[in-house]
């Protein structure tokens, strides 16, 4: 697109002056805004509507859950582990009982390897069906959110059923999972699942082509490889620069290694594309959960947890878990003295990684792109403070 | 005595479509806009469907602190509100809904209407400047340049439709209407639309409004009364576009069977719910895309009608 600036632009060149000059406007996106989803800030510094400086300004949210790691034994350390991205708590546990299991040195059933790898699924379509949802009503489309919800009440409801969480779900356990799967949810976790696939297309066709929503995404907030590589940004937001790296099938964890992980990219880097890697991420995950259906469905009955010691002491030592979360890479470095909590468990989350590349990104967009931007950027507050 | 008795009950019978048309409107969208989401909408206030659901909200927002900032022009975001009201009340005066049921038979009936509905963006600029606050100021300055956007092809399109009935009085451009202005004048109904669209501030072209970017924009700091008084203009807005655009596009009263002001309601509200259609429908433009939009798009179509409207004139007359 060329642009030309006529009026009082090109008249304050000509004049030189400083009768004409324009003073920039400082503008704080948040911490109390309705397009941060909780309470990110964002410093801009703007030309008219142009933005000439972005600074990020994170910690209204900060909980010290790191620090509260330290004085909580290892059952409870899950509560506060699925807390920080609220949008995937079954992922979030994982990372700290794969961490807590390999130093154990503790096998879990098979049947809990494949329950895992599905419930994780599962949180993943919850988690990208609410970006689905929520970014085309940044862009001010207020129907698909309404869709996207309606497709997570159907997998929220299974998810409730076995765990009685909609949100923290709380179900992993050292060693495996909280409780047997109850009777006949196999099939009604197949049906919601066949349901969700059945209607997606409803979002897809109402607004990943329409006219209004490509103007608004194609070319907006383009983010190179390399910029991404300097900043770990990564899951989605870096697929869709093109990045081909997905733990789940390049250093898989679970059953993954199993399963027939189809990693999805694209190149352009723009919010569309952002968009397009969500969308069809939630085909993968849904084919994925159907994979890990028919396994369970198959598999010979037996235990699903470990029985564990009343008190679980973990052996001196060190590792880092890290998993493919729906926001990215989400790992947790946890070192052990041996006692029954750890002596330091350090988190590294998505979203943190994600948000500061923001300050790239943002400079000489407008202030509607620098909604269509931070939208696209997929990140929940909890997440990034911690 | 007569006469004056008669511009009485024409001027009640305005206040009173003014103030009932914008609600009923209003609970369309809240209904429509629900079924089309799956969901159901207002259910509990007065009953019926919620049929009284703006009225629990007008009382609601009567009851209001009404907040004016410190920092706030006060005057200037007093009067603000009422200006963004008012010209819709006004412009509702000369339209007609039947032969001769008209509140006042101006001979220039369309520049007034053109003229008067342009007042009613000052009130956004107004809030928008007034607030003391950023983000009502980016609104504000968002209305002013969707100003320079529509205003043109929407006077483009309306001349299109003068010329073609050879008068600027509204019952007069009626009663010439024929069913074959439909293909005749299509493209200037098209830009008039559009352009009306943007005018309100409706989506798509809610940039100046835009919640997800600017709050409210130059609605902002507004709270109570006064907040209402710009949803209510916002609403009233919508029934004077659907009525211009029935008057001077889709034949007003004219219609089979039915008496002409039940046709004149009937071609408004198939308007107006094409405009909530459009909100459940599309996400927000941008500013600079809108104004592309006017200048690459609406106008030259808006200036394509003018020469058709033109030429059909000279081979006919």
């Amino acid at each position: 697109m060329t642009e030309r600036i006529v009026g009082i632009g090109a008249g304050a060149q000509a004049v030189g002056g400083k009768e004409l000059a324009t003073e920039d406007m400082v503008l704080n996106i948040g911490p109390q805004h309705p397009s941060t989803h909780g309470v990110l800030r964002l410093r801009l510094t703007l030309d008219g509507e142009r933005i000439t400086a972005a600074e990020p300004i994170v910690g209204y949210m900060h909980r010290g859950a790191e620090k509260l790691f330290e004085v909580r034994d290892y059952r409870q350390i899950l509560v506060l582990a699925n807390r920080h991205d609220w949008l995937s708590a079954f992922a979030n546990e994982l990372g700290v009982v794969i961490a807590v299991e390999r130093l154990l040195g503790m096998e879990v059933p098979v049947r809990a390897v494949w329950a895992r790898t599905l419930l994780a699924e599962l949180n993943r379509v919850l988690s990208h069906l609410m970006f689905l949802g929520s970014y085309p009503l940044e862009l001010g489309a207020i129907t698909p959110i309404f869709y996207a919800f309606r497709e997570r009440e159907t997998v929220q409801a299974v998810m409730e059923e076995i765990s009685g969480g909609r949100m923290h779900y709380m179900f992993n356990r050292v060693g495996g999972l909280k409780d047997d799967l109850p009777a006949g949810w196999l099939d009604r976790a197949g049906k919601a699942v066949a349901d969700v696939r059945r209607r997606l297309p409803d979002i897809e066709n109402l607004i990943l082509a329409n006219e209004i929503f490509l103007a608004r995404t194609k070319g907006v907030g383009v983010l190179d490889r390399d910029t991404i590589m300097q900043y770990g940004v990564s899951g989605p937001i870096a697929r869709a620069s093109g990045v081909d790296f997905d733990l789940r099938r390049d250093e898989p964890y679970l059953a993954y290694g199993e399963l027939p992980v189809k990693v999805v990219t694209r190149t352009a880097g723009d919010c569309h594309a952002r968009f397009e890697v969500l969308l069809d991420q939630v085909k993968v995950s849904l084919d994925l959960a159907d994979a890990c259906l028919a396994r369970l469905r198959e598999l010979p009955p037996g235990p699903i947890n470990q029985r564990l010691p009343k008190v679980l002491k973990v052996p001196e030592g060190h590792t880092y878990a890290w998993t493919e979360n729906p926001l990215g890479l989400n790992g947790y470095y946890l070192v052990s003295r041996g006692e029954k909590t750890p002596w330091r468990m350090k988190l590294r989350s998505a979203s943190f990684n994600n948000i500061q590349v923001l300050r790239e990104m943002m400079p000489g967009h407008l202030v509607a792109d620098m909604v269509a931007i931070l939208g696209s950027m997929f990140f929940v507050v909890g997440d990034i403070d911690k | 005595m007569a006469e004056v008795l008669d511009l009485a009950i024409r001027l009640i019978l305005i206040v009173a479509a003014f103030l009932v048309l914008p609600l009923v409107i209003g609970q369309t969208e809240h209904k429509v806009m629900a079924h089309m989401q799956s969901r159901l909408g207002p259910m509990y206030a007065g009953g019926f469907h919620g049929w009284a659901q703006l009225i629990a909200d007008g009382v609601k927002f009567m009851q209001k602190e009404d907040v004016i900032p410190a920092a706030a022009d006060r005057r200037i975001f007093a009067i603000a509100p009422a200006v963004a009201l008012v010209p819709y009340l006004v412009v509702l005066a000369v339209i007609p809904v039947g032969p001769g049921l008209v509140g006042a038979d101006l001979n220039v009936g369309l520049f007034f209407v053109l003229a008067v509905m342009g007042v009613g963006v000052l009130g956004s600029i107004m809030a928008g400047w007034s607030s003391g606050n950023k983000f009502s100021l980016l609104g504000g300055m968002r209305s002013a340049a969707q100003l320079v956007s529509y205003e043109l092809p929407l006077v483009l399109a309306t001349s299109s439709v003068a010329m073609a009935a050879g008068t600027l009085s509204l019952p007069g451009i009626v009663e010439a209407w024929e069913w074959w202005w439909l293909p005749w004048q299509a493209i200037g109904l098209a830009v008039f639309f559009i352009a009306g669209l943007a005018e309100l501030r409706r989506p798509p072209f809610d940039m100046p409004i835009a919640e997800s970017e600017i709050i409210m924009g130059p609605m902002t700091e507004y709270t109570g009364i006064r907040f209402a008084l710009f949803m209510l203009a916002e609403y009233a807005g919508i029934v004077v576009l659907s009525a211009l655009t029935t008057v001077l596009f889709l034949g007003g009263w004219h219609g089979p069977v039915l008496p002409g002001p039940v046709w004149t309601l009937i071609k408004v509200f198939a308007l107006a719910f094409i405009v909530i259609w459009v909100r459940v429908s599309y996400p927000r433009l941008r500013e600079d895309q809108l104004q592309k939009l006017a200048w690459v798009g609406l106008v030259p179509l808006a200036l394509l009608q003018l020469a058709i409207t033109g030429v059909v004139r000279v081979f006919t007359a």
